[in-house]
Protein backbone atom coordinates (compact mmCIF):
# COMPACT_ATOMS: atom_id res chain seq x y z
CA UNK A 1 0.00 0.00 0.00
CA UNK A 2 1.12 3.60 -0.72
CA UNK A 3 -1.49 6.07 0.46
CA UNK A 4 -1.27 10.03 -0.08
CA UNK A 5 -3.52 11.98 2.18
CA UNK A 6 -4.45 15.32 1.70
CA UNK A 7 -6.39 17.86 2.80
CA UNK A 8 -6.68 21.38 2.41
CA UNK A 9 -9.79 22.42 4.49
CA UNK A 10 -8.10 24.69 6.85
CA UNK A 11 -5.78 26.93 6.97
CA UNK A 12 -3.21 24.47 5.74
CA UNK A 13 -1.91 22.67 3.02
CA UNK A 14 -0.83 19.39 4.18
CA UNK A 15 -0.03 16.42 1.98
CA UNK A 16 1.22 12.93 3.53
CA UNK A 17 2.10 9.74 2.37
CA UNK A 18 1.29 6.04 4.43
CA UNK A 19 2.89 2.56 3.55
CA UNK A 20 0.23 1.10 5.55
CA UNK A 21 1.92 0.92 8.67
CA UNK A 22 3.65 3.83 8.48
CA UNK A 23 3.46 7.43 7.67
CA UNK A 24 6.74 7.80 5.69
CA UNK A 25 6.70 11.40 4.57
CA UNK A 26 4.51 14.59 5.47
CA UNK A 27 4.23 18.48 4.44
CA UNK A 28 2.37 21.31 5.75
CA UNK A 29 2.45 24.71 4.96
CA UNK A 30 0.10 27.07 6.98
CA UNK A 31 -1.22 30.10 4.87
CA UNK A 32 -4.98 30.05 4.13
CA UNK A 33 -4.64 31.77 0.62
CA UNK A 34 -1.83 29.77 -0.97
CA UNK A 35 -3.98 26.02 -1.06
CA UNK A 36 -3.83 25.95 -5.01
CA UNK A 37 -0.40 27.26 -5.21
CA UNK A 38 1.23 25.03 -2.56
CA UNK A 39 -0.55 21.99 -2.86
CA UNK A 40 1.03 20.42 -5.85
CA UNK A 41 4.44 21.02 -4.59
CA UNK A 42 3.48 19.74 -1.16
CA UNK A 43 2.51 16.28 -2.91
CA UNK A 44 5.78 16.25 -5.14
CA UNK A 45 7.70 16.95 -2.16
CA UNK A 46 6.41 13.69 -0.14
CA UNK A 47 6.62 11.28 -2.94
CA UNK A 48 10.49 12.91 -3.80
CA UNK A 49 11.34 12.12 -0.24
CA UNK A 50 9.71 8.44 -0.26
CA UNK A 51 11.84 8.10 -3.46
CA UNK A 52 8.27 7.51 -4.90
CA UNK A 53 6.40 7.89 -7.80
CA UNK A 54 3.04 9.04 -8.58
CA UNK A 55 2.42 5.62 -10.28
CA UNK A 56 2.95 3.72 -7.37
CA UNK A 57 0.20 5.57 -5.31
CA UNK A 58 -2.52 2.42 -4.61
CA UNK A 59 -4.77 5.10 -2.59
CA UNK A 60 -5.68 8.33 -2.86
CA UNK A 61 -7.09 10.03 0.60
CA UNK A 62 -9.26 13.45 0.61
CA UNK A 63 -10.33 15.49 3.50
CA UNK A 64 -14.14 16.66 2.43
CA UNK A 65 -14.35 19.36 4.84
CA UNK A 66 -16.16 21.48 5.58
CA UNK A 67 -13.79 24.24 4.80
CA UNK A 68 -13.79 27.30 3.16
CA UNK A 69 -15.12 26.25 -0.11
CA UNK A 70 -11.90 27.81 -2.32
CA UNK A 71 -9.47 26.38 -0.44
CA UNK A 72 -11.73 22.99 0.12
CA UNK A 73 -12.23 22.65 -3.62
CA UNK A 74 -8.57 22.70 -4.58
CA UNK A 75 -7.92 19.44 -2.51
CA UNK A 76 -10.66 18.16 -3.63
CA UNK A 77 -10.36 18.20 -7.21
CA UNK A 78 -6.47 17.22 -6.90
CA UNK A 79 -7.50 14.16 -5.69
CA UNK A 80 -9.92 13.33 -7.83
CA UNK A 81 -7.78 14.24 -11.01
CA UNK A 82 -4.16 12.55 -9.70
CA UNK A 83 -6.65 9.42 -8.69
CA UNK A 84 -8.01 9.63 -12.45
CA UNK A 85 -4.32 9.78 -13.76
CA UNK A 86 -2.34 7.42 -11.62
CA UNK A 87 -5.21 3.98 -11.09
CA UNK A 88 -5.00 5.08 -7.76
CA UNK A 89 -8.56 4.48 -6.00
CA UNK A 90 -10.30 7.69 -4.29
CA UNK A 91 -10.99 7.86 -0.57
CA UNK A 92 -12.59 10.78 1.23
CA UNK A 93 -13.00 11.86 4.93
CA UNK A 94 -14.57 14.19 7.10
CA UNK A 95 -11.86 16.72 8.01
CA UNK A 96 -13.20 17.45 11.07
CA UNK A 97 -12.57 13.84 11.80
CA UNK A 98 -9.11 14.05 11.34
CA UNK A 99 -9.09 16.56 13.65
CA UNK A 100 -10.40 14.93 15.87
CA UNK A 101 -7.86 11.95 15.73
CA UNK A 102 -5.21 14.52 16.44
CA UNK A 103 -6.21 14.75 20.30
CA UNK A 104 -3.30 13.66 22.48
CA UNK A 105 -2.94 10.14 23.85
CA UNK A 106 -3.74 10.92 27.46
CA UNK A 107 -7.12 12.51 26.30
CA UNK A 108 -10.39 10.31 26.38
CA UNK A 109 -13.89 11.00 26.41
CA UNK A 110 -15.77 13.88 24.63
CA UNK A 111 -14.31 16.71 22.71
CA UNK A 112 -15.51 19.39 20.05
CA UNK A 113 -13.84 20.02 16.85
CA UNK A 114 -14.69 23.60 15.75
CA UNK A 115 -12.80 25.11 13.28
CA UNK A 116 -13.05 28.58 11.01
CA UNK A 117 -16.26 28.77 8.71
CA UNK A 118 -15.71 32.45 8.28
CA UNK A 119 -18.66 35.02 8.41
CA UNK A 120 -18.07 34.47 12.41
CA UNK A 121 -19.35 30.84 12.34
CA UNK A 122 -17.60 27.79 13.14
CA UNK A 123 -17.89 24.21 11.60
CA UNK A 124 -18.29 21.55 14.13
CA UNK A 125 -18.78 18.30 15.90
CA UNK A 126 -19.00 16.40 18.95
CA UNK A 127 -16.72 13.45 19.05
CA UNK A 128 -15.85 10.58 21.19
CA UNK A 129 -12.55 9.56 21.62
CA UNK A 130 -10.49 6.85 23.50
CA UNK A 131 -6.81 5.14 22.61
CA UNK A 132 -7.04 4.52 18.61
CA UNK A 133 -10.65 5.19 18.09
CA UNK A 134 -12.52 8.43 17.31
CA UNK A 135 -16.32 8.43 16.73
CA UNK A 136 -18.73 11.36 15.75
CA UNK A 137 -21.65 11.90 17.82
CA UNK A 138 -23.24 14.32 15.37
CA UNK A 139 -22.73 15.14 12.03
CA UNK A 140 -20.61 18.12 10.87
CA UNK A 141 -22.56 21.43 11.39
CA UNK A 142 -22.53 25.02 10.93
CA UNK A 143 -22.90 27.56 12.95
CA UNK A 144 -22.33 30.71 15.32
CA UNK A 145 -20.24 29.88 18.35
CA UNK A 146 -23.04 31.19 20.24
CA UNK A 147 -25.66 28.38 19.18
CA UNK A 148 -23.76 25.85 19.94
CA UNK A 149 -24.99 24.11 23.52
CA UNK A 150 -22.98 25.80 26.09
CA UNK A 151 -22.26 21.90 27.05
CA UNK A 152 -20.24 21.21 24.21
CA UNK A 153 -19.01 24.67 23.96
CA UNK A 154 -17.12 23.77 27.21
CA UNK A 155 -15.82 20.38 26.05
CA UNK A 156 -12.04 20.57 24.82
CA UNK A 157 -12.15 22.34 21.89
CA UNK A 158 -9.78 21.05 18.79
CA UNK A 159 -9.32 23.89 15.64
CA UNK A 160 -9.47 27.34 15.32
CA UNK A 161 -12.97 28.20 16.07
CA UNK A 162 -10.98 28.33 20.25
CA UNK A 163 -8.92 30.82 19.11
CA UNK A 164 -11.03 33.23 16.87
CA UNK A 165 -13.72 32.92 19.68
CA UNK A 166 -12.23 32.38 22.81
CA UNK A 167 -15.30 34.09 24.94
CA UNK A 168 -17.42 31.23 23.68
CA UNK A 169 -14.79 28.16 24.00
CA UNK A 170 -13.13 28.03 27.47
CA UNK A 171 -11.27 24.98 27.06
CA UNK A 172 -8.82 25.36 24.23
CA UNK A 173 -7.02 21.72 22.99
CA UNK A 174 -4.92 20.58 20.62
CA UNK A 175 -3.99 21.21 17.09
CA UNK A 176 -5.45 24.21 15.05
CA UNK A 177 -5.56 22.81 11.63
CA UNK A 178 -5.34 19.65 9.79
CA UNK A 179 -2.58 17.11 9.72
CA UNK A 180 -2.33 14.90 6.56
CA UNK A 181 -0.31 12.14 8.55
CA UNK A 182 -3.31 11.81 11.44
CA UNK A 183 -5.69 12.11 7.84
CA UNK A 184 -3.51 8.90 6.71
CA UNK A 185 -3.18 7.16 10.01
CA UNK A 186 -7.51 7.77 10.27
CA UNK A 187 -7.61 6.37 6.71
CA UNK A 188 -5.75 3.23 7.05
CA UNK A 189 -7.03 2.35 9.82
CA UNK A 190 -10.38 2.57 8.72
CA UNK A 191 -9.77 1.07 5.50
CA UNK A 192 -8.48 -1.98 7.80
CA UNK A 193 -11.49 -2.23 9.22
CA UNK A 194 -13.69 -2.44 6.20
CA UNK A 195 -14.78 1.13 5.62
CA UNK A 196 -14.55 1.96 1.85
CA UNK A 197 -14.82 5.50 2.64
CA UNK A 198 -16.75 5.98 -0.53
CA UNK A 199 -17.85 9.59 -0.19
CA UNK A 200 -15.92 11.59 -2.42
CA UNK A 201 -18.48 14.94 -2.35
CA UNK A 202 -17.20 18.11 -0.55
CA UNK A 203 -18.81 19.47 2.92
CA UNK A 204 -20.43 22.64 1.86
CA UNK A 205 -22.96 22.58 4.58
CA UNK A 206 -23.90 26.33 3.24
CA UNK A 207 -25.57 26.92 -0.32
CA UNK A 208 -24.36 28.86 -2.83
CA UNK A 209 -23.99 32.89 -1.74
CA UNK A 210 -26.36 33.84 -4.86
CA UNK A 211 -27.07 37.31 -5.02
CA UNK A 212 -24.41 39.74 -3.89
CA UNK A 213 -21.90 38.87 -6.25
CA UNK A 214 -23.31 38.44 -9.57
CA UNK A 215 -21.57 39.17 -12.66
CA UNK A 216 -21.87 39.83 -16.46
CA UNK A 217 -22.86 36.67 -18.25
CA UNK A 218 -19.40 35.00 -19.48
CA UNK A 219 -17.92 37.61 -17.42
CA UNK A 220 -14.67 36.88 -18.57
CA UNK A 221 -16.09 34.65 -21.68
CA UNK B 1 -2.16 17.31 -40.62
CA UNK B 2 -1.40 15.02 -37.79
CA UNK B 3 1.64 13.42 -37.52
CA UNK B 4 2.92 11.25 -34.58
CA UNK B 5 5.62 13.38 -33.34
CA UNK B 6 3.53 16.49 -32.99
CA UNK B 7 2.77 17.15 -29.18
CA UNK B 8 -0.43 15.74 -27.86
CA UNK B 9 -1.94 18.50 -25.62
CA UNK B 10 -4.42 18.37 -23.20
CA UNK B 11 -6.18 22.16 -21.95
CA UNK B 12 -8.27 22.91 -19.43
CA UNK B 13 -10.34 26.04 -19.24
CA UNK B 14 -12.47 27.02 -16.55
CA UNK B 15 -12.13 31.03 -16.42
CA UNK B 16 -16.18 31.34 -15.85
CA UNK B 17 -19.09 28.94 -16.41
CA UNK B 18 -17.45 26.62 -19.29
CA UNK B 19 -15.60 23.52 -18.06
CA UNK B 20 -13.68 22.87 -20.87
CA UNK B 21 -11.41 20.22 -22.19
CA UNK B 22 -9.40 20.26 -25.45
CA UNK B 23 -7.16 17.79 -26.71
CA UNK B 24 -4.84 18.94 -30.10
CA UNK B 25 -2.08 17.15 -32.03
CA UNK B 26 -0.13 19.86 -33.12
CA UNK B 27 -2.29 22.06 -35.09
CA UNK B 28 -4.84 19.73 -35.40
CA UNK B 29 -8.30 20.07 -33.12
CA UNK B 30 -8.81 16.34 -31.83
CA UNK B 31 -11.31 17.15 -29.40
CA UNK B 32 -13.42 19.98 -27.81
CA UNK B 33 -15.34 18.98 -24.68
CA UNK B 34 -17.89 21.37 -22.82
CA UNK B 35 -19.38 21.37 -20.15
CA UNK B 36 -21.58 23.75 -19.24
CA UNK B 37 -23.08 25.29 -16.02
CA UNK B 38 -24.95 28.68 -17.92
CA UNK B 39 -28.50 27.00 -17.08
CA UNK B 40 -27.72 26.85 -13.48
CA UNK B 41 -26.74 30.46 -13.53
CA UNK B 42 -29.88 31.61 -15.97
CA UNK B 43 -32.09 32.35 -13.04
CA UNK B 44 -30.24 34.78 -11.42
CA UNK B 45 -29.49 36.71 -14.91
CA UNK B 46 -25.70 36.50 -14.69
CA UNK B 47 -22.94 34.05 -13.36
CA UNK B 48 -22.76 34.02 -9.66
CA UNK B 49 -18.94 32.45 -9.14
CA UNK B 50 -19.51 29.96 -6.18
CA UNK B 51 -21.95 27.73 -8.28
CA UNK B 52 -19.83 28.16 -11.44
CA UNK B 53 -16.72 26.85 -8.94
CA UNK B 54 -19.06 24.05 -7.62
CA UNK B 55 -20.04 23.41 -11.23
CA UNK B 56 -16.16 22.83 -12.01
CA UNK B 57 -15.78 20.72 -9.21
CA UNK B 58 -18.08 18.48 -10.27
CA UNK B 59 -17.33 18.82 -14.27
CA UNK B 60 -13.69 18.18 -14.12
CA UNK B 61 -12.92 13.92 -13.77
CA UNK B 62 -16.01 13.40 -16.61
CA UNK B 63 -14.84 15.80 -18.94
CA UNK B 64 -11.51 15.18 -18.88
CA UNK B 65 -12.77 11.37 -19.07
CA UNK B 66 -15.25 11.94 -21.69
CA UNK B 67 -12.76 14.19 -23.76
CA UNK B 68 -10.23 11.48 -23.96
CA UNK B 69 -12.83 9.19 -24.98
CA UNK B 70 -13.90 10.99 -27.68
CA UNK B 71 -10.62 11.35 -28.84
CA UNK B 72 -9.72 7.74 -28.91
CA UNK B 73 -6.39 8.74 -26.82
CA UNK B 74 -5.51 7.70 -23.17
CA UNK B 75 -4.61 9.78 -20.64
CA UNK B 76 -1.16 8.53 -20.66
CA UNK B 77 -0.35 9.18 -24.38
CA UNK B 78 -0.70 13.27 -23.50
CA UNK B 79 2.56 14.93 -23.85
CA UNK B 80 1.32 18.23 -22.17
CA UNK B 81 -1.28 19.88 -20.10
CA UNK B 82 -2.31 23.33 -20.70
CA UNK B 83 -4.42 25.27 -18.76
CA UNK B 84 -5.74 28.80 -18.75
CA UNK B 85 -4.23 30.64 -15.56
CA UNK B 86 -6.44 33.92 -16.01
CA UNK B 87 -7.87 36.28 -16.24
CA UNK B 88 -11.43 34.98 -14.52
CA UNK B 89 -13.02 34.42 -12.07
CA UNK B 90 -10.69 33.56 -9.29
CA UNK B 91 -12.29 30.51 -7.65
CA UNK B 92 -13.23 28.92 -10.89
CA UNK B 93 -10.12 29.44 -12.33
CA UNK B 94 -8.44 27.92 -9.22
CA UNK B 95 -10.58 24.49 -9.99
CA UNK B 96 -9.17 24.40 -13.40
CA UNK B 97 -5.31 24.92 -12.57
CA UNK B 98 -5.57 22.44 -9.43
CA UNK B 99 -6.71 20.00 -12.05
CA UNK B 100 -4.10 20.57 -14.37
CA UNK B 101 -1.58 20.50 -11.99
CA UNK B 102 -2.26 17.27 -10.57
CA UNK B 103 -2.73 16.07 -13.92
CA UNK B 104 0.82 16.65 -14.94
CA UNK B 105 1.96 15.67 -11.62
CA UNK B 106 0.09 11.94 -12.15
CA UNK B 107 1.29 11.61 -15.40
CA UNK B 108 4.84 13.36 -15.36
CA UNK B 109 3.95 15.61 -18.03
CA UNK B 110 4.85 19.22 -18.16
CA UNK B 111 2.45 22.14 -17.08
CA UNK B 112 1.75 25.01 -18.84
CA UNK B 113 -0.17 27.96 -17.82
CA UNK B 114 -1.57 30.07 -20.36
CA UNK B 115 -3.18 33.34 -20.61
CA UNK B 116 -7.13 32.98 -21.51
CA UNK B 117 -6.87 36.26 -23.80
CA UNK B 118 -3.78 34.84 -26.06
CA UNK B 119 -6.16 31.53 -26.14
CA UNK B 120 -9.11 33.15 -27.92
CA UNK B 121 -6.38 34.25 -30.43
CA UNK B 122 -4.37 31.17 -30.97
CA UNK B 123 -7.33 28.61 -31.72
CA UNK B 124 -7.51 30.11 -34.86
CA UNK B 125 -4.49 27.83 -36.20
CA UNK B 126 -7.33 24.51 -35.47
CA UNK B 127 -9.18 26.34 -38.49
CA UNK B 128 -7.32 28.20 -40.21
CA UNK B 129 -3.74 27.22 -39.92
CA UNK B 130 -0.73 29.39 -38.43
CA UNK B 131 -1.56 33.14 -37.83
CA UNK B 132 0.55 35.62 -39.77
CA UNK B 133 2.73 37.63 -37.74
CA UNK B 134 2.19 40.00 -36.88
CA UNK B 135 -1.84 39.35 -36.17
CA UNK B 136 -4.40 42.39 -35.50
CA UNK B 137 -6.72 40.57 -33.09
CA UNK B 138 -10.43 42.18 -32.12
CA UNK B 139 -11.34 40.11 -28.53
CA UNK B 140 -15.35 40.78 -27.74
CA UNK B 141 -16.96 38.29 -24.77
CA UNK B 142 -18.90 39.35 -21.67
CA UNK B 143 -15.77 40.38 -19.81
CA UNK B 144 -13.79 42.22 -22.34
CA UNK B 145 -13.23 43.89 -26.08
CA UNK B 146 -10.04 44.83 -26.69
CA UNK B 147 -7.58 45.52 -29.85
CA UNK B 148 -4.77 43.53 -29.54
CA UNK B 149 -1.38 44.15 -32.40
CA UNK B 150 -0.01 40.13 -31.97
CA UNK B 151 3.30 39.65 -33.08
CA UNK B 152 3.40 36.16 -31.71
CA UNK B 153 0.75 34.66 -29.81
CA UNK B 154 3.29 32.49 -27.24
CA UNK B 155 5.00 35.48 -26.35
CA UNK B 156 4.46 38.63 -27.62
CA UNK B 157 0.92 40.41 -27.04
CA UNK B 158 0.31 44.18 -27.55
CA UNK B 159 -2.56 46.22 -26.07
CA UNK B 160 -3.83 49.03 -28.42
CA UNK B 161 -7.23 49.57 -26.64
CA UNK B 162 -9.84 48.29 -24.46
CA UNK B 163 -13.33 48.73 -23.32
CA UNK B 164 -13.38 51.96 -20.89
CA UNK B 165 -16.22 50.85 -19.28
CA UNK B 166 -18.74 47.81 -19.76
CA UNK B 167 -17.54 44.76 -22.14
CA UNK B 168 -19.46 44.27 -25.96
CA UNK B 169 -21.00 41.09 -24.58
CA UNK B 170 -22.16 42.94 -21.39
CA UNK B 171 -24.04 45.47 -22.94
CA UNK B 172 -25.69 42.67 -25.01
CA UNK B 173 -26.65 41.18 -21.90
CA UNK B 174 -28.31 44.39 -20.54
CA UNK B 175 -30.17 44.93 -23.48
CA UNK B 176 -31.23 41.92 -23.77
CA UNK B 177 -32.90 42.17 -20.02
CA UNK B 178 -34.07 45.67 -20.99
CA UNK B 179 -36.13 43.92 -24.37
CA UNK B 180 -37.35 40.98 -21.79
CA UNK B 181 -35.14 38.70 -23.77
CA UNK B 182 -33.54 35.40 -21.99
CA UNK B 183 -30.23 35.56 -20.59
CA UNK B 184 -27.64 35.10 -21.99
CA UNK B 185 -28.35 37.74 -24.31
CA UNK B 186 -25.91 37.73 -27.43
CA UNK B 187 -27.51 34.87 -29.11
CA UNK B 188 -31.13 35.92 -28.90
CA UNK B 189 -30.80 39.62 -29.57
CA UNK B 190 -28.50 38.25 -32.58
CA UNK B 191 -31.73 36.10 -33.35
CA UNK B 192 -34.35 39.36 -32.82
CA UNK B 193 -32.39 41.58 -34.68
CA UNK B 194 -32.52 39.39 -38.38
CA UNK B 195 -36.34 40.25 -38.10
CA UNK B 196 -35.66 44.12 -37.13
CA UNK B 197 -34.40 47.49 -39.14
CA UNK B 198 -30.99 48.30 -38.25
CA UNK B 199 -31.35 51.61 -39.16
CA UNK B 200 -34.55 51.95 -37.62
CA UNK B 201 -32.80 53.88 -34.20
CA UNK B 202 -29.61 55.90 -34.47
CA UNK B 203 -28.04 54.76 -31.63
CA UNK B 204 -24.81 56.36 -29.74
CA UNK B 205 -21.58 55.50 -31.33
CA UNK B 206 -18.92 55.35 -28.32
CA UNK B 207 -15.45 57.24 -28.26
CA UNK B 208 -15.90 57.50 -32.36
CA UNK B 209 -16.01 61.54 -32.63
CA UNK B 210 -13.50 64.66 -31.92
CA UNK B 211 -11.44 64.71 -28.67
CA UNK B 212 -12.67 60.81 -27.61
CA UNK B 213 -11.87 59.88 -30.65
CA UNK B 214 -8.15 61.21 -30.43
CA UNK B 215 -8.01 60.30 -26.93
CA UNK B 216 -9.45 57.16 -26.96
CA UNK B 217 -8.43 55.95 -30.48
CA UNK B 218 -8.78 52.17 -30.18
CA UNK B 219 -10.80 52.21 -27.25
CA UNK B 220 -14.52 51.15 -26.81
CA UNK B 221 -16.92 52.55 -24.47
CA UNK B 222 -20.76 50.82 -24.43
CA UNK B 223 -22.17 51.98 -21.49
CA UNK B 224 -23.46 54.78 -22.41
CA UNK B 225 -25.08 52.94 -25.29
CA UNK B 226 -26.89 50.49 -22.95
CA UNK B 227 -28.14 53.86 -21.14
CA UNK B 228 -29.20 55.03 -24.29
CA UNK B 229 -31.46 51.98 -25.17
CA UNK B 230 -32.63 51.52 -22.10
CA UNK B 231 -34.11 55.17 -21.60
CA UNK B 232 -35.17 54.79 -25.21
CA UNK B 233 -37.39 52.19 -24.14
CA UNK B 234 -38.20 53.45 -20.82
CA UNK B 235 -39.62 56.93 -22.50
CA UNK B 236 -41.54 54.53 -25.40
CA UNK B 237 -43.37 52.69 -22.73
CA UNK B 238 -44.56 55.34 -20.58
CA UNK B 239 -45.61 57.02 -23.74
CA UNK B 240 -47.90 53.98 -23.97
CA UNK B 241 -46.02 53.27 -27.21
CA UNK B 242 -45.37 49.84 -28.98
CA UNK B 243 -41.75 48.69 -28.56
CA UNK B 244 -40.28 47.28 -31.86
CA UNK B 245 -38.25 44.87 -30.40
CA UNK B 246 -36.19 43.66 -33.18
CA UNK B 247 -35.74 47.61 -34.32
CA UNK B 248 -34.61 48.20 -31.42
CA UNK B 249 -32.29 45.08 -30.82
CA UNK B 250 -30.89 45.43 -34.60
CA UNK B 251 -30.38 48.93 -34.18
CA UNK B 252 -28.90 48.37 -30.61
CA UNK B 253 -26.80 45.68 -32.31
CA UNK B 254 -25.70 47.77 -35.50
CA UNK B 255 -24.33 50.54 -33.40
CA UNK B 256 -21.83 48.22 -31.07
CA UNK B 257 -20.56 46.18 -34.15
CA UNK B 258 -20.44 49.57 -36.19
CA UNK B 259 -17.73 50.86 -33.48
CA UNK B 260 -16.22 47.09 -32.93
CA UNK B 261 -15.31 46.84 -36.90
CA UNK B 262 -14.53 50.38 -37.71
CA UNK B 263 -11.52 50.66 -35.29
CA UNK B 264 -10.49 47.51 -35.92
CA UNK B 265 -9.47 48.15 -39.22
CA UNK B 266 -8.64 51.50 -38.12
CA UNK B 267 -6.00 49.44 -36.51
CA UNK B 268 -4.94 47.62 -39.01
CA UNK B 269 -4.49 50.33 -41.56
CA UNK B 270 -2.14 52.35 -38.42
CA UNK B 271 -0.23 49.48 -37.80
CA UNK B 272 0.16 47.99 -41.27
CA UNK B 273 -1.51 44.98 -40.79
CA UNK B 274 -2.88 43.04 -43.01
CA UNK B 275 -4.76 40.16 -40.89
CA UNK B 276 -7.58 40.64 -38.75
CA UNK B 277 -9.08 38.05 -36.34
CA UNK B 278 -11.75 38.47 -34.39
CA UNK B 279 -12.20 35.76 -31.38
CA UNK B 280 -14.13 35.80 -28.15
CA UNK B 281 -18.04 35.19 -27.88
CA UNK B 282 -19.54 38.02 -29.31
CA UNK B 283 -17.65 37.29 -32.92
CA UNK B 284 -20.47 34.10 -32.54
CA UNK B 285 -22.60 37.39 -33.46
CA UNK B 286 -23.81 36.78 -37.48
CA UNK B 287 -23.71 40.44 -38.05
CA UNK B 288 -20.45 41.39 -36.61
CA UNK B 289 -19.03 38.48 -39.07
CA UNK B 290 -20.81 40.17 -41.68
CA UNK B 291 -19.75 43.84 -41.76
CA UNK B 292 -16.14 42.83 -40.33
CA UNK B 293 -15.57 40.26 -44.24
CA UNK B 294 -17.60 43.30 -45.64
CA UNK B 295 -15.04 46.33 -44.60
CA UNK B 296 -11.93 44.18 -44.32
CA UNK B 297 -12.75 43.02 -48.26
CA UNK B 298 -13.13 47.03 -49.02
CA UNK B 299 -9.94 47.37 -46.97
CA UNK B 300 -8.24 44.86 -48.65
CA UNK B 301 -7.61 43.48 -45.02
CA UNK B 302 -8.16 39.20 -44.53
CA UNK B 303 -10.47 38.22 -42.22
CA UNK B 304 -10.16 35.22 -39.91
CA UNK B 305 -12.84 34.33 -37.49
CA UNK B 306 -12.67 31.17 -35.51
CA UNK B 307 -16.55 28.68 -36.17
CA UNK B 308 -18.48 29.76 -33.25
CA UNK B 309 -18.14 26.84 -31.37
CA UNK B 310 -14.09 28.33 -30.91
CA UNK B 311 -15.19 31.48 -30.29
CA UNK B 312 -16.70 30.98 -27.33
CA UNK B 313 -14.62 29.62 -24.17
CA UNK B 314 -13.23 26.55 -24.71
CA UNK B 315 -10.25 23.52 -23.58
CA UNK B 316 -9.06 23.22 -27.37
CA UNK B 317 -8.25 27.33 -27.50
CA UNK B 318 -6.07 26.49 -24.28
CA UNK B 319 -4.36 23.15 -25.79
CA UNK B 320 -4.12 25.03 -29.38
CA UNK B 321 -1.86 27.82 -27.33
CA UNK B 322 -0.43 25.50 -25.24
CA UNK B 323 1.06 23.52 -28.44
CA UNK B 324 2.23 26.15 -29.88
CA UNK B 325 4.13 26.96 -26.54
CA UNK B 326 5.63 23.60 -27.00
CA UNK B 327 6.50 24.34 -30.66
CA UNK B 328 8.35 27.06 -29.94
CA UNK B 329 10.44 25.61 -27.06
CA UNK B 330 8.75 28.13 -24.61
CA UNK B 331 9.33 26.84 -20.87
CA UNK B 332 6.59 25.02 -18.70
CA UNK B 333 5.40 26.48 -15.86
CA UNK B 334 6.38 25.67 -12.23
CA UNK B 335 3.73 23.35 -9.86
CA UNK B 336 3.41 26.57 -7.72
CA UNK B 337 1.44 28.07 -10.63
CA UNK B 338 -0.96 30.72 -9.20
CA UNK B 339 -4.25 31.41 -10.84
CA UNK B 340 -4.49 34.94 -11.47
CA UNK B 341 -7.77 36.15 -12.12
CA UNK B 342 -6.62 39.95 -13.39
CA UNK B 343 -3.47 38.50 -15.64
CA UNK B 344 -2.89 41.06 -18.03
CA UNK B 345 -2.77 40.50 -21.37
CA UNK B 346 0.88 40.61 -21.71
CA UNK B 347 1.60 37.87 -19.67
CA UNK B 348 0.69 35.23 -22.33
CA UNK B 349 2.50 32.51 -20.35
CA UNK B 350 2.28 31.87 -16.66
ZN1 LIG C 1 -13.23 34.13 -23.08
Amino acid sequence: MLLLALDTSTSAITVALHDGSTVLAEASTIDPRAHGERLAPGIRAVLDEASAAPGDLTHIVCGLGPGPFTGLRVGIVTARVLALATGASLHGLCSLDALAAAVDAATAGEVLVATDARRKEVYWARYAVSAGSVVALSAPAVARPADLPEGVRALPALGRGPLLYPEFFPAPHGPLDVRAGVLAELAVSRLGAGDALADREPLYLRRPDATPHVVAKSALG
Amino acid sequence: MTTPDQPLVLGIETSCDETGVGIVRGQTLLVDTIASSVQEHARFGGVVPEVASRAHLEAMVPTIERACRDAGVRLTDIDAVAVTAGPGLAGALLVGVAAAKALALGLGRPIYGVNHLAAHVAVDVLEHGPLPEPTMALLVSGGHSSLLLVPDVTADIRPLGATIDDAAGEAFDKVARVLGLPFPGGPHIDRVAREGDRLAIDFPRGLTTGRDLERYRFDFSFSGLKTAVSRWVQVRQAAGETVHVADVAASFQEAVVDVLTRKAIAACRDQGVDDLLIGGGVAANSRLRALAQRRCDAAGIRLRVPRPGLCTDNGAMVAALGAQVVARGGAPSALDLPADSSMPVTAVRA
